[in-house]
């Protein structure tokens, strides 16, 4: 869970730099250069394998952690301490997992499958600045992409500092220091992810 | 503190045994004061039963001063009550207002099986001790008490640590009952002195499998057993645990029992 989900952080970092080039309102010169870098480089390809087959496990430890987890009291409390002794974000991490990952099929549907079919059947790269500029001039997809990265965003919450705890370094020099960036990664992240469709569809960048 | 009376509605677990279906059932107990302790108001509760020659409330208590770590109810949602590192003989009844209605659980969690009412088998804390809780010492004379330098630090964590009183509250508390926060205190406690230096390996190894062995969730740092430990031990006693083990898994000692 920890390993997986930190190389997946690691990912989203990538991933939000690469796209944040259509803030430069360039007319999409920028993204569309770091993308076909992207979408060509022969060892960007490789790790995207390693990406989709960590996506996976960690899905998988997720919602078999979450099962056996559950399995562990058989019998339920009448009464429930609610959020009197936890957060209800890290007691909601496969609910809150699921929902990203439902924005991720929505999401892959969009940009990355059309593309890389394309690329297969020999037809080339398509324009992914083009199509991000039409898909997000429809109002439900731009809600959907809100709502996706509200959710990545408390699952990082947890998530960031849990992978660090579980790995061991949660000592009182460092917890402090990993919760900060961590709840600052979980805000800046997803933020800047949400203002891509909010800027195509308010017409910020065009 | 104004002392004062109060009448009050308990709503409390009754199961007859193990492999029997438990309900709940509703009593009235009238004039309780408020300095009395939540297991004195239990005390009350059954000597009433006694008097109707109806069955007793079974529930688990000793010291009743907050440091064996038998008792262990469930209250109102809240391990051990809703009272900071309190244990429930130390919750006292000024917590509560007259026309209260109290809600009281066992521990719930499947390595916690029932025994009767309120009272739950904890021996698996007592396996995972016995698979390395332990240190090992030289026979004979007593070593003097200061012939071992000891940082003050680590000192200071060790007994922090061994603070804890194997109540259960940490697995009672969890979502996912796991007895994570119980094991990194008693790893802890050892791994941090030179005297438990010997096991340090194995003993990480070995409370894990036996841990696991029993039954009891897996850790998903949520937290819950830190806010509601009686002795407030810290997670970070799990990170510590966590780096035990990945420590003694990496350098070979993975198999464990050595």
């Amino acid at each position: 869970m920890s390993l997986t989900g930190l190389f997946l952080i690691l990912f989203l970092l990538v991933h939000c730099y690469i796209n944040a080039q259509i803030f430069y309102n360039d007319g999409g010169e920028r993204f569309r250069a770091a993308a076909h870098f992207m979408g060509t480089n022969f060892v960007i390809r490789t790790v995207e394998i390693g990406l989709f087959a960590f996506l996976i496990l960690h899905i998988v430890q997720g919602l078999l952690l979450w099962a056996r987890n559950r399995a562990r009291r058989s019998t339920r409390y009448a009464v429930s301490a609610g959020s009197k002794t936890s957060s209800w974000y890290s007691r909601s991490m496969a609910l809150l997992g699921t929902l990203v990952l439902l924005f991720l099929l929505v999401h892959l549907s969009k940009f990355w499958g059309p593309n890389r079919l394309s690329q297969t059947m020999g037809n080339g790269e398509l324009d992914l600045y083009t199509m991000m500029r039409d898909e997000f001039q429809v109002t439900w997809i731009v809600i959907v992409y809100i709502c996706g990265c509200i959710a990545l965003g408390w699952h990082l919450v947890h998530g960031f500092y849990s992978s660090f705890q579980t790995l061991g370094l949660g000592t009182h020099r460092y917890k402090g220091m990993i919760k900060g960036i961590g709840v600052a990664f979980s805000i800046i992240v997803p933020l800047i992810f949400a203002l891509m469709p909010i800027a195509f569809y308010t017409g910020w960048i065009s | 503190m104004e002392h004062y009376h109060m009448n009050l509605t308990l709503k409390v677990w009754r199961q007859k045994n193990k492999n029997e279906r438990g309900r709940f059932e509703t009593f009235q107990v009238k004039n309780i004061s408020s300095e009395m302790s939540f297991l004195e108001m239990f005390d009350v509760l059954n000597e009433q039963l006694v008097a109707e020659q109806k069955e007793p409330i079974a529930f688990d208590h000793d010291c009743r001063e907050g440091i064996c770590g038998m008792c262990s109810m469930y209250i109102n949602g809240r391990a051990h009550g809703p009272w900071h590192h309190t244990t429930t003989c130390q919750l006292h009844m000024r917590e509560y207002k007259d026309g209260d209605t109290i809600v009281v659980e066992p521990w719930r969690a499947n390595s916690f099986p029932v025994i009767k009412d309120l009272v739950v088998d904890r021996s698996s804390f007592d396996r995972i001790i016995q698979a390395g809780g332990y240190v090992s010492v030289n026979t004979g004379n007593a070593v003097d008490a200061n012939a071992l330098p000891i940082e003050k630090q680590k000192a200071d964590e060790s007994f922090a640590a061994a603070a804890c009183i194997g109540c259960g509250a940490c697995v009672a508390a969890c979502p996912n009952a796991s007895a994570m926060l119980f094991v990194s205190a008693k790893v802890s406690h050892l791994a941090l002195l030179p005297q438990g230096d010997p096991e340090r390996k194995t003993r990480a190894v070995n409370m894990i499998q036996q841990m696991d062995k029993e039954g009891f969730g897996s850790c998903t740092n949520i937290g819950a057993c830190e806010a509601e430990c009686p002795k407030g031990i810290s997670l970070e006693n799990i990170a510590r645990l966590n780096r035990e083990y990945i420590g003694a898994v990496f350098s070979g000692s993975g198999e464990g029992n050595a």
